[in-house]
Protein backbone atom coordinates (compact mmCIF):
# COMPACT_ATOMS: atom_id res chain seq x y z
CA UNK A 1 0.00 0.00 0.00
CA UNK A 2 1.43 3.62 -0.60
CA UNK A 3 0.99 6.01 1.45
CA UNK A 4 1.84 9.78 0.46
CA UNK A 5 5.03 10.80 2.25
CA UNK A 6 5.00 13.63 4.91
CA UNK A 7 6.63 14.38 8.27
CA UNK A 8 5.00 11.82 10.19
CA UNK A 9 5.29 9.54 7.03
CA UNK A 10 2.00 8.72 6.40
CA UNK A 11 -0.15 11.61 4.88
CA UNK A 12 -4.04 11.90 6.94
CA UNK A 13 -5.42 14.73 5.17
CA UNK A 14 -7.15 14.22 1.89
CA UNK A 15 -8.95 16.79 -0.20
CA UNK A 16 -12.06 15.12 -1.77
CA UNK A 17 -12.41 14.36 -5.15
CA UNK A 18 -14.94 16.53 -7.34
CA UNK A 19 -16.24 18.29 -3.91
CA UNK A 20 -13.93 21.33 -4.17
CA UNK A 21 -14.92 24.96 -4.73
CA UNK A 22 -11.57 26.38 -5.32
CA UNK A 23 -11.84 29.28 -2.90
CA UNK A 24 -8.88 29.11 -1.67
CA UNK A 25 -8.78 29.53 2.13
CA UNK A 26 -6.62 26.28 3.12
CA UNK A 27 -4.10 27.46 0.49
CA UNK A 28 -4.27 30.66 2.86
CA UNK A 29 -4.31 28.75 6.21
CA UNK A 30 -1.28 26.26 5.21
CA UNK A 31 1.64 27.45 7.16
CA UNK A 32 4.21 24.84 4.28
CA UNK A 33 2.67 26.14 1.44
CA UNK A 34 1.30 22.69 0.75
CA UNK A 35 -1.29 23.06 -0.98
CA UNK A 36 -1.38 23.87 -5.16
CA UNK A 37 -4.48 25.46 -6.94
CA UNK A 38 -5.24 26.18 -10.17
CA UNK A 39 -8.39 27.25 -11.62
CA UNK A 40 -10.41 24.36 -11.32
CA UNK A 41 -7.53 22.03 -9.72
CA UNK A 42 -6.08 21.21 -6.28
CA UNK A 43 -3.75 18.89 -4.95
CA UNK A 44 -1.51 18.80 -1.83
CA UNK A 45 2.12 18.39 -2.23
CA UNK A 46 2.84 15.34 -0.68
CA UNK A 47 5.99 15.99 0.64
CA UNK A 48 5.02 19.29 2.61
CA UNK A 49 2.26 18.36 4.09
CA UNK A 50 2.80 17.83 7.81
CA UNK A 51 -1.08 16.77 8.82
CA UNK A 52 -1.39 19.84 10.89
CA UNK A 53 -4.82 19.77 9.84
CA UNK A 54 -5.42 23.55 9.51
CA UNK A 55 -6.56 23.52 6.20
CA UNK A 56 -9.45 20.58 7.48
CA UNK A 57 -10.68 23.54 9.61
CA UNK A 58 -10.53 26.54 7.60
CA UNK A 59 -12.89 24.68 4.59
CA UNK A 60 -16.04 26.42 4.50
CA UNK A 61 -17.61 23.42 2.84
CA UNK A 62 -15.88 20.41 4.40
CA UNK A 63 -14.44 18.92 1.22
CA UNK A 64 -10.65 18.79 3.26
CA UNK A 65 -10.88 15.91 5.62
CA UNK A 66 -8.89 14.38 8.19
CA UNK A 67 -8.62 10.56 8.29
CA UNK A 68 -6.12 9.34 11.05
CA UNK A 69 -5.78 5.82 9.24
CA UNK A 70 -3.88 7.72 6.37
CA UNK A 71 -4.63 8.59 2.61
CA UNK A 72 -3.90 5.84 0.04
CA UNK A 73 -2.93 7.27 -3.41
CA UNK B 1 3.60 40.27 -26.28
CA UNK B 2 7.03 41.10 -24.22
CA UNK B 3 9.89 39.22 -23.41
CA UNK B 4 10.33 41.32 -20.59
CA UNK B 5 7.95 43.91 -18.92
CA UNK B 6 8.77 46.66 -16.38
CA UNK B 7 6.35 45.07 -14.31
CA UNK B 8 4.17 42.00 -14.12
CA UNK B 9 0.99 41.86 -11.79
CA UNK B 10 -0.05 38.64 -10.24
CA UNK B 11 -3.49 38.52 -10.41
CA UNK B 12 -6.45 40.62 -11.86
CA UNK B 13 -8.73 41.42 -8.97
CA UNK B 14 -9.40 44.90 -8.12
CA UNK B 15 -6.16 45.31 -6.22
CA UNK B 16 -4.06 44.03 -8.99
CA UNK B 17 -6.02 46.27 -12.03
CA UNK B 18 -5.01 49.27 -9.82
CA UNK B 19 -1.89 48.17 -9.25
CA UNK B 20 -1.39 47.98 -13.49
CA UNK B 21 -3.11 51.00 -13.98
CA UNK B 22 -1.16 53.03 -11.71
CA UNK B 23 1.86 51.58 -12.87
CA UNK B 24 0.95 51.45 -17.07
CA UNK B 25 0.10 55.34 -16.35
CA UNK B 26 3.84 56.17 -15.96
CA UNK B 27 4.10 54.86 -19.74
CA UNK B 28 6.28 51.88 -18.73
CA UNK B 29 5.21 48.19 -19.54
CA UNK B 30 2.99 46.28 -17.58
CA UNK B 31 1.32 42.19 -17.92
CA UNK B 32 -1.22 41.14 -15.97
CA UNK B 33 -1.47 37.38 -15.44
CA UNK B 34 -4.99 35.81 -14.53
CA UNK B 35 -5.34 32.25 -13.56
CA UNK B 36 -8.92 31.97 -14.23
CA UNK B 37 -10.65 32.85 -17.77
CA UNK B 38 -12.66 35.30 -16.99
CA UNK B 39 -11.93 38.46 -14.83
CA UNK B 40 -14.47 38.78 -12.11
CA UNK B 41 -15.38 35.76 -12.12
CA UNK B 42 -15.94 33.60 -10.08
CA UNK B 43 -17.57 36.79 -7.60
CA UNK B 44 -16.14 35.10 -3.47
CA UNK B 45 -17.71 38.77 -2.36
CA UNK B 46 -20.30 40.53 0.22
CA UNK B 47 -20.04 42.96 -2.81
CA UNK B 48 -20.69 45.81 0.30
CA UNK B 49 -18.50 49.30 -0.69
CA UNK B 50 -18.83 52.59 0.53
CA UNK B 51 -19.48 54.90 -2.99
CA UNK B 52 -16.91 57.53 -2.09
CA UNK B 53 -14.11 55.21 -1.63
CA UNK B 54 -14.86 53.80 -5.02
CA UNK B 55 -15.12 57.29 -6.89
CA UNK B 56 -11.95 57.29 -5.82
CA UNK B 57 -10.87 54.88 -8.73
CA UNK B 58 -14.03 54.96 -11.16
CA UNK B 59 -16.78 56.83 -12.28
CA UNK B 60 -20.14 55.12 -10.76
CA UNK B 61 -22.45 53.36 -13.13
CA UNK B 62 -25.26 51.65 -13.30
CA UNK B 63 -23.76 48.55 -14.59
CA UNK B 64 -21.97 47.63 -11.83
CA UNK B 65 -24.26 48.32 -9.11
CA UNK B 66 -26.70 46.27 -7.95
CA UNK B 67 -28.06 48.29 -5.53
CA UNK B 68 -28.04 51.52 -3.43
CA UNK B 69 -27.83 51.39 0.27
CA UNK B 70 -28.50 54.13 3.36
CA UNK B 71 -29.94 51.75 6.00
CA UNK B 72 -28.05 48.97 8.46
CA UNK B 73 -30.13 46.71 10.15
CA UNK B 74 -28.22 45.39 12.84
CA UNK B 75 -29.89 42.12 14.28
CA UNK B 76 -29.09 40.53 18.07
CA UNK B 77 -29.10 37.11 18.62
CA UNK B 78 -32.47 37.63 20.49
CA UNK B 79 -34.16 39.28 17.36
CA UNK B 80 -33.73 42.51 18.48
CA UNK B 81 -33.36 45.10 15.74
CA UNK B 82 -30.74 48.23 15.26
CA UNK B 83 -31.63 50.40 12.27
CA UNK B 84 -28.88 53.09 11.26
CA UNK B 85 -29.76 55.38 8.40
CA UNK B 86 -26.83 57.25 7.20
CA UNK B 87 -26.22 59.96 4.71
CA UNK B 88 -23.18 58.36 2.66
CA UNK B 89 -24.66 55.62 0.19
CA UNK B 90 -23.13 52.56 -0.07
CA UNK B 91 -22.96 50.00 -2.90
CA UNK B 92 -23.71 46.27 -3.92
CA UNK B 93 -21.65 45.90 -6.69
CA UNK B 94 -22.19 43.56 -9.49
CA UNK B 95 -18.71 42.10 -9.40
CA UNK B 96 -18.32 40.17 -12.47
CA UNK B 97 -18.70 43.30 -14.19
CA UNK B 98 -16.81 45.77 -11.55
CA UNK B 99 -13.94 43.46 -11.76
CA UNK B 100 -13.78 43.42 -15.42
CA UNK B 101 -14.43 47.62 -15.49
CA UNK B 102 -11.54 47.83 -13.49
CA UNK B 103 -9.24 45.88 -15.39
CA UNK B 104 -10.20 47.62 -18.64
CA UNK B 105 -9.23 50.88 -17.27
CA UNK B 106 -6.06 48.97 -16.80
CA UNK B 107 -5.70 48.05 -20.19
CA UNK B 108 -6.60 51.22 -21.31
CA UNK B 109 -3.77 52.92 -19.14
CA UNK B 110 -1.77 50.39 -21.16
CA UNK B 111 -1.21 47.52 -19.36
CA UNK B 112 -1.53 44.18 -21.26
CA UNK B 113 -3.60 41.02 -19.19
CA UNK B 114 -3.40 37.75 -19.92
CA UNK B 115 -6.02 34.91 -18.50
CA UNK B 116 -5.67 31.73 -18.17
CA UNK B 117 -2.27 32.13 -17.04
CA UNK B 118 -1.26 30.11 -13.95
CA UNK B 119 1.61 31.99 -12.05
CA UNK B 120 3.60 28.88 -10.23
CA UNK B 121 7.28 29.75 -9.42
CA UNK B 122 8.91 32.90 -9.72
CA UNK B 123 12.66 33.84 -11.04
CA UNK B 124 15.84 35.18 -9.03
CA UNK B 125 18.57 37.07 -9.76
CA UNK B 126 21.51 38.30 -7.10
CA UNK B 127 18.75 37.22 -4.50
CA UNK B 128 15.81 39.31 -6.32
CA UNK B 129 12.77 38.50 -8.15
CA UNK B 130 13.38 38.54 -11.64
CA UNK B 131 10.62 37.64 -13.22
CA UNK B 132 7.90 34.81 -12.94
CA UNK B 133 7.30 31.40 -14.41
CA UNK B 134 3.80 30.28 -15.64
CA UNK B 135 1.62 27.64 -16.97
CA UNK B 136 -0.41 28.72 -20.28
CA UNK B 137 -2.19 27.00 -23.06
CA UNK B 138 -0.41 23.88 -21.48
CA UNK B 139 2.84 24.84 -21.50
CA UNK B 140 5.55 25.76 -19.10
CA UNK B 141 7.06 29.47 -19.64
CA UNK B 142 9.18 32.04 -18.11
CA UNK B 143 8.80 36.21 -18.11
CA UNK B 144 11.15 38.54 -16.84
CA UNK B 145 10.06 41.53 -15.13
CA UNK B 146 11.82 44.33 -13.03
CA UNK B 147 9.36 43.99 -10.20
CA UNK B 148 6.88 41.86 -9.76
CA UNK B 149 3.72 42.96 -7.96
CA UNK B 150 1.69 39.58 -6.35
CA UNK B 151 -2.26 40.42 -6.15
CA UNK B 152 -2.49 36.37 -5.98
CA UNK B 153 -5.53 37.16 -3.04
CA UNK B 154 -6.14 34.83 -0.46
CA UNK B 155 -3.85 32.28 -1.24
CA UNK B 156 -0.85 34.99 -1.11
CA UNK B 157 1.23 32.23 -2.68
CA UNK B 158 3.76 34.47 -4.48
CA UNK B 159 4.95 36.16 -1.49
CA UNK B 160 5.76 33.19 0.30
CA UNK B 161 7.88 32.17 -2.93
CA UNK B 162 9.33 35.49 -2.43
CA UNK B 163 10.44 34.85 1.05
CA UNK B 164 7.99 36.44 2.71
CA UNK B 165 5.67 35.41 5.20
CA UNK B 166 2.07 35.42 4.02
CA UNK B 167 0.02 32.72 5.88
CA UNK B 168 -3.07 33.45 7.89
CA UNK B 169 -3.66 32.29 11.12
CA UNK B 170 -6.61 30.46 10.56
CA UNK B 171 -8.07 32.14 13.41
CA UNK B 172 -7.62 35.08 11.88
CA UNK B 173 -9.23 33.51 8.46
CA UNK B 174 -13.01 34.18 7.88
CA UNK B 175 -14.32 30.82 6.27
CA UNK B 176 -16.95 32.02 4.18
CA UNK B 177 -20.07 30.38 1.89
CA UNK B 178 -22.47 32.76 0.78
CA UNK B 179 -25.38 32.00 -1.99
CA UNK B 180 -27.32 34.79 -4.45
CA UNK B 181 -30.97 34.15 -3.69
CA UNK B 182 -34.02 35.28 -5.34
CA UNK B 183 -37.63 35.02 -4.15
CA UNK B 184 -36.09 36.45 -1.01
CA UNK B 185 -37.90 39.65 1.00
CA UNK B 186 -35.55 42.01 1.24
CA UNK B 187 -35.08 46.18 1.42
CA UNK B 188 -32.96 47.01 -1.31
CA UNK B 189 -31.94 50.00 0.29
CA UNK B 190 -30.83 47.90 3.50
CA UNK B 191 -27.90 45.89 4.61
CA UNK B 192 -28.56 43.56 7.00
CA UNK B 193 -26.18 41.75 9.64
CA UNK B 194 -26.74 39.41 11.93
CA UNK B 195 -24.66 38.06 15.41
CA UNK B 196 -23.92 35.88 17.29
CA UNK B 197 -23.61 32.13 17.78
CA UNK B 198 -26.35 30.68 15.87
CA UNK B 199 -25.56 32.32 12.85
CA UNK B 200 -21.71 33.43 12.65
CA UNK B 201 -19.59 32.78 15.54
CA UNK B 202 -16.56 35.01 15.68
CA UNK B 203 -18.11 36.36 12.53
CA UNK B 204 -20.88 37.89 11.04
CA UNK B 205 -24.09 36.84 8.69
CA UNK B 206 -25.01 38.90 5.69
CA UNK B 207 -27.62 39.50 3.55
CA UNK B 208 -27.06 42.31 1.23
CA UNK B 209 -29.71 42.59 -1.36
CA UNK B 210 -29.02 43.42 -5.05
CA UNK B 211 -32.46 44.84 -6.13
CA UNK B 212 -35.97 43.37 -5.75
CA UNK B 213 -36.58 39.86 -3.90
CA UNK B 214 -32.74 39.34 -4.52
CA UNK B 215 -29.68 39.45 -2.29
CA UNK B 216 -25.97 38.37 -1.80
CA UNK B 217 -26.92 36.07 1.74
CA UNK B 218 -23.75 34.70 3.54
CA UNK B 219 -21.49 34.48 6.11
CA UNK B 220 -18.32 34.02 7.38
CA UNK B 221 -16.99 32.34 10.21
CA UNK B 222 -13.18 32.21 11.44
CA UNK B 223 -10.92 28.71 11.63
CA UNK B 224 -11.53 28.25 15.11
CA UNK B 225 -15.48 28.05 14.29
CA UNK B 226 -14.89 25.92 11.48
CA UNK B 227 -13.02 23.38 13.69
CA UNK B 228 -16.88 22.64 14.73
CA UNK B 229 -18.72 23.83 12.57
CA UNK B 230 -18.43 24.66 8.68
CA UNK B 231 -20.13 28.01 7.04
CA UNK B 232 -21.63 26.19 4.88
CA UNK B 233 -23.63 24.60 7.99
CA UNK B 234 -24.24 27.68 9.56
CA UNK B 235 -25.78 28.61 5.97
CA UNK B 236 -27.97 25.62 4.95
CA UNK B 237 -29.44 25.59 8.17
CA UNK B 238 -30.05 29.60 8.06
CA UNK B 239 -31.57 29.29 4.15
CA UNK B 240 -33.87 26.56 5.12
CA UNK B 241 -35.49 27.98 7.95
CA UNK B 242 -35.50 31.76 6.92
CA UNK B 243 -36.05 31.39 2.90
CA UNK B 244 -37.35 27.82 2.34
CA UNK B 245 -38.58 29.05 -1.09
CA UNK B 246 -35.77 30.89 -1.98
CA UNK B 247 -34.51 29.99 -5.71
CA UNK B 248 -30.21 29.99 -4.79
CA UNK B 249 -28.70 31.58 -8.27
CA UNK B 250 -24.87 30.85 -7.22
CA UNK B 251 -23.37 29.23 -4.24
CA UNK B 252 -19.69 29.68 -3.58
CA UNK B 253 -17.18 29.59 -0.99
CA UNK B 254 -14.51 31.91 -0.09
CA UNK B 255 -11.56 32.98 2.50
CA UNK B 256 -10.85 36.57 3.74
CA UNK B 257 -7.82 37.07 5.85
CA UNK B 258 -8.93 39.25 8.56
CA UNK B 259 -5.89 40.21 10.53
CA UNK B 260 -3.20 43.27 10.12
CA UNK B 261 -1.63 43.61 7.25
CA UNK B 262 1.51 41.38 6.62
CA UNK B 263 4.48 42.18 8.55
CA UNK B 264 6.33 43.17 5.36
CA UNK B 265 4.67 43.69 1.95
CA UNK B 266 7.45 44.51 -0.19
CA UNK B 267 11.07 42.86 -0.47
CA UNK B 268 13.90 43.03 -3.22
CA UNK B 269 12.15 42.93 -6.76
CA UNK B 270 8.58 42.01 -5.56
CA UNK B 271 5.52 44.06 -3.70
CA UNK B 272 2.32 42.46 -2.07
CA UNK B 273 -1.19 44.07 -2.68
CA UNK B 274 -4.90 43.62 -1.63
CA UNK B 275 -6.05 40.48 0.09
CA UNK B 276 -2.14 38.95 -0.50
CA UNK B 277 -0.78 41.95 1.60
CA UNK B 278 -3.64 41.02 4.17
CA UNK B 279 -5.24 44.56 3.45
CA UNK B 280 -8.58 43.70 4.15
CA UNK B 281 -10.38 45.85 6.66
CA UNK B 282 -10.05 42.78 9.57
CA UNK B 283 -13.00 44.31 11.35
CA UNK B 284 -15.91 43.94 8.73
CA UNK B 285 -13.33 41.96 6.01
CA UNK B 286 -14.25 44.49 3.22
CA UNK B 287 -11.06 44.59 1.48
CA UNK B 288 -12.10 46.25 -2.51
CA UNK B 289 -11.34 49.64 -1.45
CA UNK B 290 -8.32 49.19 0.82
CA UNK B 291 -7.22 46.37 -2.10
CA UNK B 292 -7.84 49.42 -4.51
CA UNK B 293 -5.61 51.70 -2.85
CA UNK B 294 -3.06 49.17 -1.68
CA UNK B 295 -2.65 48.27 -5.53
CA UNK B 296 -2.76 52.08 -6.07
CA UNK B 297 -0.38 52.87 -4.24
CA UNK B 298 1.91 50.22 -4.89
CA UNK B 299 1.70 50.51 -8.50
CA UNK B 300 2.42 54.04 -8.33
CA UNK B 301 5.86 53.20 -6.42
CA UNK B 302 6.60 50.74 -8.79
CA UNK B 303 6.44 52.84 -11.34
CA UNK B 304 8.71 55.63 -10.30
CA UNK B 305 11.01 53.34 -8.80
CA UNK B 306 11.56 52.20 -12.58
CA UNK B 307 11.39 55.69 -13.83
CA UNK B 308 14.13 56.52 -11.38
CA UNK B 309 15.94 53.48 -12.27
CA UNK B 310 16.11 52.67 -8.56
CA UNK B 311 14.22 49.57 -7.85
CA UNK B 312 15.06 50.19 -3.72
CA UNK B 313 12.42 52.34 -4.14
CA UNK B 314 9.83 50.13 -3.64
CA UNK B 315 10.70 49.74 -0.21
CA UNK B 316 8.79 53.06 0.55
CA UNK B 317 5.90 51.47 -0.04
CA UNK B 318 5.31 49.83 3.46
CA UNK B 319 5.39 52.41 5.14
CA UNK B 320 2.61 54.82 2.92
CA UNK B 321 0.54 51.75 3.11
CA UNK B 322 0.92 51.91 6.91
CA UNK B 323 0.04 55.28 7.10
CA UNK B 324 -2.95 55.76 4.65
CA UNK B 325 -4.53 52.44 6.41
CA UNK B 326 -1.93 49.79 7.41
CA UNK B 327 -2.32 51.96 11.36
CA UNK B 328 -6.35 52.21 11.03
CA UNK B 329 -6.54 48.35 10.46
CA UNK B 330 -4.33 47.66 13.66
CA UNK B 331 -6.76 49.53 15.50
CA UNK B 332 -9.55 47.58 13.74
CA UNK B 333 -7.96 44.37 14.47
CA UNK B 334 -8.32 45.09 18.66
CA UNK B 335 -11.83 46.22 18.60
CA UNK B 336 -13.04 42.67 16.37
CA UNK B 337 -10.70 40.84 18.61
CA UNK B 338 -13.05 42.40 21.23
CA UNK B 339 -16.17 41.92 19.68
CA UNK B 340 -15.90 38.24 18.70
CA UNK B 341 -15.67 37.07 22.04
CA UNK B 342 -19.11 38.90 22.75
CA UNK B 343 -21.54 36.65 24.32
CA UNK B 344 -25.00 36.24 22.81
CA UNK B 345 -25.98 38.49 26.47
CA UNK B 346 -23.83 40.81 24.92
CA UNK B 347 -24.94 41.82 21.74
CA UNK B 348 -28.43 41.96 23.27
CA UNK B 349 -27.55 44.07 25.57
CA UNK B 350 -26.17 46.52 23.51
CA UNK B 351 -28.83 46.39 20.78
CA UNK B 352 -31.49 46.92 23.88
CA UNK B 353 -29.17 49.83 24.84
CA UNK B 354 -28.51 51.54 22.01
CA UNK B 355 -32.39 51.39 20.86
CA UNK B 356 -32.83 53.66 23.62
CA UNK B 357 -31.01 56.76 21.29
CA UNK B 358 -32.87 58.67 19.10
CA UNK B 359 -33.45 57.22 15.77
CA UNK B 360 -31.62 60.95 14.16
CA UNK B 361 -28.78 60.34 16.47
CA UNK B 362 -27.73 56.82 15.89
CA UNK B 363 -24.53 56.14 14.08
CA UNK B 364 -22.24 53.47 14.01
CA UNK B 365 -20.00 55.69 15.99
CA UNK B 366 -22.39 55.98 18.53
CA UNK B 367 -23.22 52.16 18.42
CA UNK B 368 -19.36 51.83 19.18
CA UNK B 369 -19.94 53.91 22.18
CA UNK B 370 -22.18 51.87 23.35
CA UNK B 371 -20.28 49.01 23.18
CA UNK B 372 -18.15 50.28 24.99
CA UNK B 373 -19.98 51.23 27.99
CA UNK B 374 -21.54 47.37 28.19
CA UNK B 375 -17.78 46.59 27.91
CA UNK B 376 -15.55 48.60 29.18
CA UNK B 377 -12.69 46.03 28.99
CA UNK B 378 -12.70 46.72 24.82
CA UNK B 379 -11.74 50.35 25.51
CA UNK B 380 -8.66 49.19 27.60
CA UNK B 381 -7.71 47.26 24.88
CA UNK B 382 -8.69 50.03 22.10
CA UNK B 383 -6.86 52.45 24.43
CA UNK B 384 -3.36 50.10 24.14
CA UNK B 385 -3.00 50.90 20.45
CA UNK B 386 -2.49 54.43 21.42
CA UNK B 387 -0.14 53.94 24.07
CA UNK B 388 1.82 51.04 22.58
Amino acid sequence: MLYRQAKTSILMIEILPNKCDFCGCCVGVCPEDAIELKEAEIRIIDERCTNCAKCVWSCPIEVIVFNKNGVEI
Amino acid sequence: MKKEYDIIVVGAGPAGSMAARFAAEQGISVLMLEKDRDVGYPVRCGEAVNKKGIEEFIESNEKWIAAKINKFSLNSPDGTEVVIEFQETGYILERRIFDYELAKTASNAGAEILTRAYVNGLLFENGKVSGVKYEFNGGQKEIRAKIVIAADGVESRVGRWAGLETHCDFRDMECCAQVTASNVKVNSDTCYFYFGKDFAPNGYFWIFPKGENIANIGLGVSGLTGKKKSASTFLNSFMESRYPNASILTKIAGGVPCSPTLKKISSPGIMLVGDAAHQVNPLSGGGITSGMIGGSIAGRIAGEAIKMNKLEHIFAYDKVWHDRIGKKHEIYNIIKNGIYNFTDEKFNNIAHSFNKVPRNKRTLGKLFTTALINNPSLLIDVAKVFVI
